[in-house]
């Protein structure tokens, strides 16, 4: 399905597409009776995180979702999918309702970051998302994230530890965004699509260093050309998947789940070396 | 205050001159106040200016040899080397090269752990180094800190962290990324033997480790004046194309606005991470 020729920074374009389904499109086409639960009881509303319950595959389910706009509105409403600290306390929040009533947790990946500005930090957006880490290594609910268009940064991350990682076939996942990687790399966020192809983003890539469980098909040319399509395959998976996990005592998936974070990481472990202490 | 406006001060000798005529290594100038401290009495002063309180950056050697009980280090996994799963090319140089330029100048990678004791009680402690890669987290530093926090919930010892980062290793891409996650899977089993994870801030801290295990500890402590923060200054400036206050993201403001316990100063720092090690400090019989 995909044409060979596609560069990386190809597929950023696709996975940025504004017609593109967002969290609330694939809440529409899966989810049954859904209700949207807002706030985080402590500061805010954040529409740049989606929070609900609903039901999927005969079974009460948590969402959990990133939103984009479609257009420029849309875009300033969900402030582009960039939450605060107040949307990852709202996740947070039904993160631990989840647990509480047992419902399997959906997760929806696609921001390009957390939202980078002095309020954010004033209320601490590193402290937000760090929290999400901790709490998400050790939910005792089934936990399956999909990556439907741009996972960036911790932002991502922080609705993002699951027992089981998708990810669109045109969707991206990076440790920050292309424009920042080059930044950051080359104090040239012009290189963007140099960064794009040097940091390995794709579903392909991460597929391969063993990050993601599968890679979801996309109908040809991307999913804005056939939402409907799209969401049908991000359906077959998602069953696929909770049906999987679902068979597992807590204490199984969550060893698993340990498991599948600890191996990440690639090292060179010298053997030799018996006495390395410095003092 | 007309002596304050006046564009050239009369009767004053330039410090500059006065600089020139002393050996470099005799008096050191602080890059906080500017002002000249006796080496020797800076040195002993942990690096931290007597005029101005300016907290200097140390690496970790020094840090380890600071805050432990005397030949109680024992470093652990120094034998872990980054690896190049990205097969990093750059215009300006490739990860492996500049690996290798920084072990040449015998920096190991950017963070250095171990067991050890301050006053008689029994921790793991991971260092950074920033002087490596700006303390960058990568597979190596993710690596040692989930083993730390591993061998400090096997042996029923608390886990102390000291970090300097400027966030994620960008030349392991997504990779550095889940070394959040990494570490996070691996603090929550410490928590879940209720050992205590004390985490120490310094200059600066930011990105992916304060937004990972550097915040999630029980317990935050950080340095006067530290820079702590998610996104860094210029991303923030750039974004909103506004002045930020100059006090912003430092460990004075988190402590204003809730997110860390105390800020201590370095001379201090010893015994308050000894009085916490006392006071979590469980009986094996209960852990």
């Amino acid at each position: 399905m995909t044409a060979p020729e596609l560069t990386p920074w190809d597929t950023v374009q696709i996975a940025r597409h504004a017609q593109r389904p967002h969290t609330l499109d694939y809440v529409r086409g899966l989810i049954e009776d859904f209700v949207e639960l807002r706030g985080d009881r402590r500061f805010g509303d954040d529409a740049a995180m989606i929070a609900g319950v609903g039901r999927f595959a005969g079974q009460t389910v948590a969402i959990l979702g990133h939103q984009k706009g479609s257009n420029t509105k849309e875009n300033l409403k969900h402030n582009f999918g960039s939450p605060h600290p107040e949307g990852f306390r709202k996740a947070l929040r039904l993160m631990q309702h989840a647990a509480k009533f047992g419902f399997p947790l959906l997760c929806f990946i696609d921001t390009s970051g957390a939202s980078p500005n002095l309020a954010s930090e004033e209320r601490g957006q590193a402290e937000a998302i760090a929290e999400n880490l901790l709490v998400m290594a050790d939910l005792p609910i089934p936990i399956v994230a999909t990556v439907i268009g741009e996972g960036g940064s911790g932002g991502a991350l922080a609705i993002g530890i699951a027992d089981r990682l998708l990810m669109l076939e045109y969707a991206v996942y990076s440790v920050a965004s292309p424009e920042a990687s080059a930044t950051i790399l080359w104090r040239d966020g012009a290189q963007a699509p140099e960064a794009a192809a040097a940091m390995r983003i794709t579903a392909k890539d991460l597929a391969e260093f063993g990050i993601i469980d599968e890679v979801i098909p996309e109908p040809e040319g991307g999913a804005h050309l056939d939402p409907v399509a799209a969401i049908a395959q991000v359906r077959m998976a998602l069953q696929k998947h909770l049906h999987a996990i679902a068979v597992h005592s807590v204490s199984v998936l969550l060893e698993q789940r340990y498991n599948k974070y600890r191996r990440i990481g690639v090292v060179h472990e010298r053997q030799a070396t018996l006495f390395a202490s410095r003092s | 205050m007309k002596e304050f406006l006046r564009r050239t001060p009369r009767y004053f000798t330039s410090p500059k001159q006065a600089d020139q005529q002393i050996p470099d290594d005799l008096w050191k100038k602080c890059a906080g106040c500017g002002e000249l401290t006796y080496t020797k009495q800076w040195l002993d002063n942990a690096k931290v200016c007597p005029k101005c309180g300016h907290h200097e950056r140390m690496a970790a050697a020094e840090w380890i040899e600071l805050l432990v009980d005397k030949g109680s280090w024992q470093e652990q996994d120094a034998d872990l080397q980054p690896a190049d799963p990205l097969n990093f090319v750059s215009p300006r140089n490739n990860y492996a090269e500049k690996v290798a330029t920084l072990q040449e100048q015998g920096l190991n990678e950017s963070s250095v752990s171990g067991i050890a004791q301050i006053e008689e009680q029994p921790l793991a402690l991971c260092v950074s180094e920033f002087g490596f890669m700006g303390g960058s987290m990568g597979s190596v530093m993710g690596e040692k800190i989930a083993r730390a926090a591993e061998r400090a919930a096997d042996e029923g010892m608390a886990l102390v962290t000291i970090n300097a980062s400027g966030g994620a290793r960008m030349q392991e891409g997504i990779l550095s990324l889940m070394q959040m996650a990494k570490t996070s899977v691996a603090l929550a089993r410490l928590g879940d033997v209720r050992q205590p994870h004390i985490s120490i801030l310094i200059d600066p801290c930011l990105g992916g480790v304060t937004a990972s295990y550097a915040s999630s500890a029980d317990i935050i402590v950080a340095e006067p004046g530290a820079v702590v923060g998610f996104a860094g200054r210029r991303v923030i400036e750039q974004t909103i194309r506004q002045k930020l206050p100059p006090e912003f993201q430092t460990a004075e403001f988190l402590l204003e606005h809730g997110m860390i316990d105390m800020v201590t100063p370095r001379a201090e720092l010893r015994g308050v991470v000894a009085k916490f090690l006392r006071l979590y400090r469980r009986s094996p019989a209960r852990a």
